[in-house]
């Protein structure tokens, strides 16, 4: 770990000084591959599936972005970064854009110098604990040990609430969510806090699900969203406009399904500019017209996306609460594309 | 520069720079030195350059912020509102802390384990080759991991020492818990605290200072009275009995000095979530301490058996032939002697101890490399700064046992008249 953060330390130093100044999106495509930086496994965000292929909710994003820039969805090389490593990773350009459950901030957009390109999941950090310790409210964790992983907001947050609510505990500092997984089921830790969509879906690969419950509290607000590096607003644009395109996608009611249909003109002049066929958006920041047709086409929707990676039918099995559209009664809401 | 030298005859020309051997070396040394700095000033002209593109500035303004997060394991005061600095602090006494103990425990088992490697003895000899060569050869990480997940997976967990039918129970007379947190023992109280004076950055209780001050004093009392024998026997021949005079010496200052502060053991209990009161072993730490212990030691034992050899064998023989038992020669004729050539490796392996205690991130040991290394580092987003601060740390810790052990090597290497 030591050496990953300090060759990232030093990658940063030593990167070519051009580098910085040159455009990232022409980066991207004289490489020909994004490299987007994800978790190492947080089962329906990040994980790679049985066949080896990079799947879920924070991957999807990913491939939206290859494919608006790249017209090629499979042209993303992922980059496992731990909590510790993620922001190193960035800011010394090793991946264009971070996709991993990471919390916007003031002091990570303003201090660590990140541009965050919009919130693509709204959560909350949560308590997970087993059934059979008989806690039924976080009030009552006074002096248990809780796992948590390093380097997070998390962390910061947990100190805050015991301390507010004047409790005790043991931290047992981890540095991924599969070693918190074995650390938590082997009873090493009374308690697993992390956010509340973390912990759903690490539920989910429990033997036993059932027998473990997540706390009603939840102590903060944590805006997950994909970031990129300051400096290269042509970049952030397209990343940020990208996960628009994938939310004002639903609002507007375009599907996989319906994409090529609606592709071929509509009576929604909205639909019309989203897809290419009015006005010409994409040119304005240096792609073509049909990007965000090809975005919506890597993986659907932002509604389609949450179902088939995190929604209800899955194992995971969140609700869309805060994440359901603004007409729907959620925080989801795309600037107009105009 | 003067091109010609008047006063030898000889003209002297550019070319002799690189032609002429005497000062062919000297060229070569000049121009590597300058290609050096150059390599250097670039280096760090391109970081600046680099900061500065990225928009960060370089300072250490970061040591004074509230760090916000808690350590488990707390040799000082500290709390989420203590600074970075504070946490650093923190994280550097659990590096020494851990280098302390696995320093004298890999020494304790590594001149064990060399000394019995060279035993008559088939199968002790085997045994400790078997463990030399177990921890020498496999990486050092995979036993902190393995004893650490053999710690957790392996041990019940606090709540199995619950109830009436408690599938787990205390050892020694239910002092000692051993849990897949880790392990309970008691720790030790006093009901009278004399206060703790103030340091600056920390405070010592002074209970501590006063038994430190006592065992100190004790020791050198010993070493006095035994010097004393020694110097009565060679004048006299015969040696006073001093066991007793020792035994006074040794354990009655303390066991007073103890009495009077009310010195008890609070034994750990099970409250709540978890064991409460007495001294909690973290797992993290015990992992570490094993694992470096053991794999550290196995290194010692290679450098005990080498300087053991380096012995000559006649003076085994000399000391048999004057009538002295195994046990007398290998303590007072072997063992000085290969302390000339075990004390210089010896010292590599204490450095080695202390620059390795930073793997406990793998574990989540709370050393330097985890609090600013790691948390602080990633909360405050000064890697530069951070890892640079850690290196000069970890140098400084270095340089001063390298000079402490260098003082001792001197006091035991071979005086030459």
């Amino acid at each position: 770990m030591k050496k990953t953060v300090f060759v990232g330390t030093l990658a940063a130093a030593a990167a070519i000084a051009g580098t910085a100044s040159a455009a990232k999106l022409d980066d991207v495509k004289a490489r020909g591959e994004l490299n987007c930086g994800v978790s190492t496994g947080v089962n329906g965000f990040s994980a790679p599936d049985s066949a080896g292929e990079w799947q879920g909710f924070d991957v999807a994003v990913c491939r939206a972005v290859a494919a608006a820039v790249l017209s090629d969805p499979k042209k993303v090389k992922f980059v496992t970064t731990t909590g510790q490593t993620r922001f190193t990773a960035l800011a010394s350009g090793e991946i264009d854009v971070l996709a991993r459950n990471t919390t916007w901030t003031f002091s990570r957009d303003v201090d660590l110098k990140f541009t965050f390109a919009g919130v693509n999941y709204y959560d909350g950090q949560g308590f997970m604990v087993n059934k059979a310790l008989g806690v039924s409210s976080a009030k009552e964790l006074d002096g248990a040990t809780v796992c948590i992983q390093t380097g997070t907001t998390t962390e910061l947050n947990l100190a805050d609430y015991f301390k507010v609510n004047n409790m005790s505990y043991e931290p047992v500092p981890i540095e991924t969510n599969a070693e918190a997984q074995q650390q938590y089921l082997a009873g090493a830790c009374d308690v697993y806090t992390t956010d509340a969509s973390g912990l759903a879906a690490t539920r989910a690969t429990f033997a036993d699900p059932e027998n473990h419950i997540l706390l009603p509290e939840i102590i903060s607000k944590e805006p997950l969203g994909p970031l990129v590096a300051h400096g290269d607003d042509q970049w952030s644009e397209i990343v940020m406009w990208t996960l628009n395109a994938l939310i004002a996608a639903e609002e507007l009611g375009v599907t996989s399904a319906n994409l090529e249909e609606l592709a071929k003109g509509t009576e929604n002049p909205e639909i019309n500019r989203l897809l290419g066929n009015e006005g010409d958006l994409g040119p304005m920041f240096g792609l073509d017209n049909e990007w965000a047709k090809r975005a919506i086409m890597a993986g659907g929707n932002y509604g389609e996306i949450f179902a088939a990676t995190i929604g209800e039918s899955t194992p995971i099995g969140l609700a869309r609460g805060l994440n359901a559209q603004w007409t729907q009664g959620g925080l989801l809401y795309s600037p107009p594309f105009r | 520069m003067a091109m010609t030298n008047e006063s030898s005859g000889a003209s002297f020309r550019p070319s002799m720079l690189l032609y002429d051997t005497r000062y062919r070396s000297m060229t070569i040394q000049i121009v590597v030195m300058f290609m050096l700095m150059a390599g250097f000033a670039w280096l760090v002209d391109n970081t600046v350059e680099n900061l500065r593109a990225l928009g960060k500035d370089f300072n250490f303004n970061f040591l004074s912020v509230r760090a916000g997060y808690d350590i488990n394991q707390r040799l000082v005061e500290y709390t989420n509102d203590s600074s970075h600095g504070r946490a650093m602090l923190v994280g550097l006494l659990n590096t020494l802390l851990l280098a302390l103990v696995s320093c004298v425990t890999a020494t304790v088992i590594g001149v064990i384990a060399g000394v019995l490697r060279l035993s008559k003895n088939w199968i002790v000899s085997r045994l400790m080759g078997l463990y030399v060569e177990a921890f020498r050869n496999v990486p050092l990480l995979l036993w902190i991991i393995v004893i650490f997940a053999v710690m957790t997976e392996s041990m019940p967990a606090p709540s199995a020492f619950r109830g009436e039918n408690a599938t787990s129970s205390m050892l020694f007379f239910d002092t000692v818990a051993i849990t897949n947190r880790g392990v309970y023992v008691p720790g030790p109280l006093f009901t009278t605290s004399l206060g703790a004076i103030n340091l600056g950055i920390i405070s010592v209780s002074i209970n501590f200072l006063l038994i430190l001050a006592v065992v100190v004093g004790s020791l050198w009392a010993n070493i006095r009275l035994l010097r004393h024998a020694t110097a009565v026997q060679e004048a006299t021949g015969l040696r006073p009995v001093t066991w007793w005079k020792s035994l006074l010496i040794l354990f009655a200052p303390i066991t007073v000095v103890l009495i009077a502060l009310g010195f008890h053991l609070s034994y750990p209990s099970l409250q709540g979530f978890n064991f409460q009161d007495g001294t909690f072993l973290r797992n993290s730490f015990i992992a570490m301490w094993l694992a470096l212990s053991l794999y550290t030691g196995a290194f010692i034992a290679e450098n005990v058996r080498a300087g053991i050899l380096a012995v000559s064998r006649g003076q085994t023989e000399a000391a048999f032939a004057l009538g002295m038992r195994p046990s007398w020669t290998m303590n007072l004729v072997i063992l000085p002697q290969a302390l000339r050539v075990i004390i210089p490796p010896l010292i590599s392996q204490y450095l080695n101890i202390t620059k390795n205690t930073s793997l406990g991130i793998a574990v989540g040991y709370m050393d330097l490399r985890s609090t600013l290394g790691g948390i602080t580092i990633n909360q405050t987003g000064r890697e530069l700064e951070g890892m640079l601060l850690l290196m000069l740390v970890y140098l400084a810790i270095s340089l001063l046992i390298s000079g402490l052990m260098n003082i001792y090597n001197n006091s035991v290497r071979l005086k030459e008249r």
